[in-house]
């Protein structure tokens, strides 16, 4: 029935009129474009024109509405000598790198011990992927409160000095209170993708290397850090990306500051309306958006032989 | 090769008494890590149940004495948390179902005319803004939304499902590839046109999917904050993450209100995590690994 129908449809794709031998080679139903040209459309609308309009504004002077002029690759060239952007860039990139890391080595000895020979597994792994269940902006909240009144007092009453003060309130330290934070929030998903990488490693390679007498740490590097390589390179592909965007978690704990000592790039971005230099952060979010892109590539690029499985 | 392995190691994890001991020691340690991830609840939790007196120096060690649902009372008027969690639960509601059914739509038509160039290039098209980060899109999505009228909570979610469709139309059309033509082939034999197909065969089918699709929404949606902050104009329409920035602001020193508002709005979500613990982390982990 369903190919009377296809038959009987106008021909708007060119003339393949003879029988089909294999249904691939017919028309293609109307349906199937009913279920994705709107998909199609909407997405459009929402994501390409903003892109599209991102990039077209970044090429003017526009302060968000009225009137505005062309002004070529200026507010690139100015972008790259503009100390407060390149600091920007640095902070967020330092940060990035080191939350990877945290991440990273956190999950992968969570994920070891908890597809080990352990009690209480169920227990203890919903604990540990609560954090990606609750909102970034409320546990910043929370964690704001406990690097600026708790631990502090905490610090007092022991007599450690070093703790005695909040670490928000200093521009040298305030970072590692994002990176913790940040890590804490990110971990459940690195530690996830890690666990799923443990179950794929055959439990007798271990076996044959308990033999030879292999201490932990060497069955880690040798054995298993090799077989999961690839899970790794997610991890840190993912966790990179995700903390480049870095906002909320950000603005809960420092919103930027002491100072701009820990501005993002998206803080900086998000100024935009506010500060009147739209179209100059229209110029930074395409920068900021072609590296994103170049993350991407080398991901889908390192990746594609994964996927298959 | 593998999978047989595979199986044994999980019989074996899983098995209570599994060849070689439990060890102790790993599990205390992970006990000990655990507390990491439990303070910042415990220093809501003990703060939330306290008076006014008792929150006012900050301490959070130790738990209330006597306690007390001030805060809780104070905090639900505050922030009118019935309208907030209102609001909050139709967007989510709405993104997750558009996610789950736009992307599910997409991706059969996607894969199932694989071999087209239209519908391989739209693959590629929507998979493009995967690595498409908010901050770049956010300025002029707050324009266009407020052209369109859609700066409220409906276009949040219509954006929410924008955003998700890149990684929900990878998961389906992943899915929809192992999943056997045989059903659907009987089903056109039998004359089912390829809409009754979908609906009647394909979407049933693809149900543990959907469930993992629905999770990974759920929790952007219901989380979200820059979004919805950035693009409902009215505050009083504002979701359950962003009002709580009132306590930055005005509210700042009355630490039981805000932790009893912090801890009703994570509540929601951890309560229905605890519950589907172990269904919502198989959806988690078949997501991660995609």
């Amino acid at each position: 029935m369903a190919t009377t129908v296809e038959r009987g449809a106008p021909p708007d794709a060119g003339t393949r009129d003879r029988p089909p031998p294999r249904k691939r080679s017919r028309r293609v139903d109307r349906t199937y474009h009913l279920f994705l040209v709107p998909v199609l459309i909407l997405f459009s609308v929402c994501i390409t024109l903003p892109a599209a309009m991102g990039i077209f504004y970044s090429f003017t002077d526009s302060i968000g509405f009225g009137e505005y002029e062309f002004v070529g690759l200026n507010n690139y060239l100015v972008l790259f000598s503009d100390p407060a952007i390149l600091s920007v860039y640095g902070f967020t990139l330092g940060f990035a790198l080191c939350t990877v890391v945290l991440v990273n080595v956190v999950a992968l000895g969570l994920a070891l011990g908890l597809t080990g020979r352990i009690r209480a597994r169920v227990t203890l792994r919903t604990v540990f992927v609560l954090p990606m269940v609750v909102s970034g902006i409320i546990i910043a909240f929370v964690f704001q409160f406990v690097f600026s009144h708790t631990i502090p007092a905490a610090g007092q009453a022991l007599g450690i000095g070093p703790l005695e003060e909040s670490i928000l309130a200093d521009p040298d330290l305030a970072w590692i209170s994002i990176v913790l934070v940040t890590a804490w929030q990110a971990m459940p998903q690195a530690l996830l993708i890690y666990i799923a990488g443990l179950m794929t490693v055959p439990q007798d390679v271990y076996e044959a290397a308990g033999i030879d007498g292999a201490s932990a740490w060497n069955r880690l590097r040798h054995i298993t850090l090799p077989l999961i390589s690839g899970f790794v390179l997610i991890n840190v592909i993912i966790g990179f990306k995700d903390f480049l965007a870095a906002y909320e978690i950000i603005l809960g704990l420092t919103d930027g500051g002491p100072g701009t000592a820990t501005r993002s790039v998206t803080m900086a971005i998000f100024a935009g309306f506010e500060d009147g230099d739209y179209a100059y952060q229209m110029a930074n979010s395409t920068v900021f958006f072609l590296i994103t892109l170049a993350i991407a590539l080398v991901q889908l690029r390192l990746t594609r032989g994964r996927t298959g499985g | 090769m593998v999978l047989p392995e595979t199986r044994t190691r999980q019989n074996r994890d899983t098995s209570p008494r599994g060849e070689g001991k439990k060890r102790w020691s790993t599990t205390i340690v992970l006990l000990l890590c655990s507390t990491t991830v439990l303070f910042p609840f415990y220093v809501a939790f003990s703060m939330a149940f306290k008076t006014g007196e008792q929150a006012v120096d900050g301490e959070a060690f130790t738990l209330p004495s006597p306690w007390s649902v001030e805060g809780f009372v104070q905090a639900w008027a505050l922030t009118d948390y019935p309208r907030a969690f209102a609001v909050s639960v139709f967007i989510t509601a709405v993104a997750v179902t558009g996610t789950v059914l736009a992307s599910a739509m997409a991706s059969y038509a996607i894969s199932r005319n694989w071999d087209r160039k239209f519908f391989r290039w739209s693959f590629y098209y929507l998979l493009s803004a995967m690595f498409l980060p908010f901050p770049v899109l956010a300025l002029s999505q707050v324009k266009l939304t407020g052209m369109a009228g859609l700066a409220n909570p409906a276009g949040v979610a219509l954006l929410h499902v924008m955003f998700q469709l890149s990684f929900s139309t990878l998961l389906f059309t992943a899915f929809l590839r192992s999943l056997p033509h045989e059903l659907e082939e009987s089903a056109r034999m039998d004359g089912a046109s390829t809409w009754f197909t979908f609906w009647r065969i394909v979407f049933p089918l693809m149900a543990p999917m959907s469930a993992t699709v629905a999770i990974f929404a759920f929790l952007k949606s219901w989380n979200d904050f820059m979004m919805p902050s950035m693009i409902i104009e009215d505050s009083s329409l504002q979701t359950l993450p962003v009002i709580q920035e009132v306590f930055q602001t005005q509210f700042s020193n009355n630490y039981h209100v805000s932790f009893a508002s912090y801890l009703m709005a994570m509540a929601p979500a951890v309560i229905a995590y605890v519950i589907s613990q172990r269904w919502v982390m198989s959806g988690l982990t078949q997501g991660a690994v995609k």
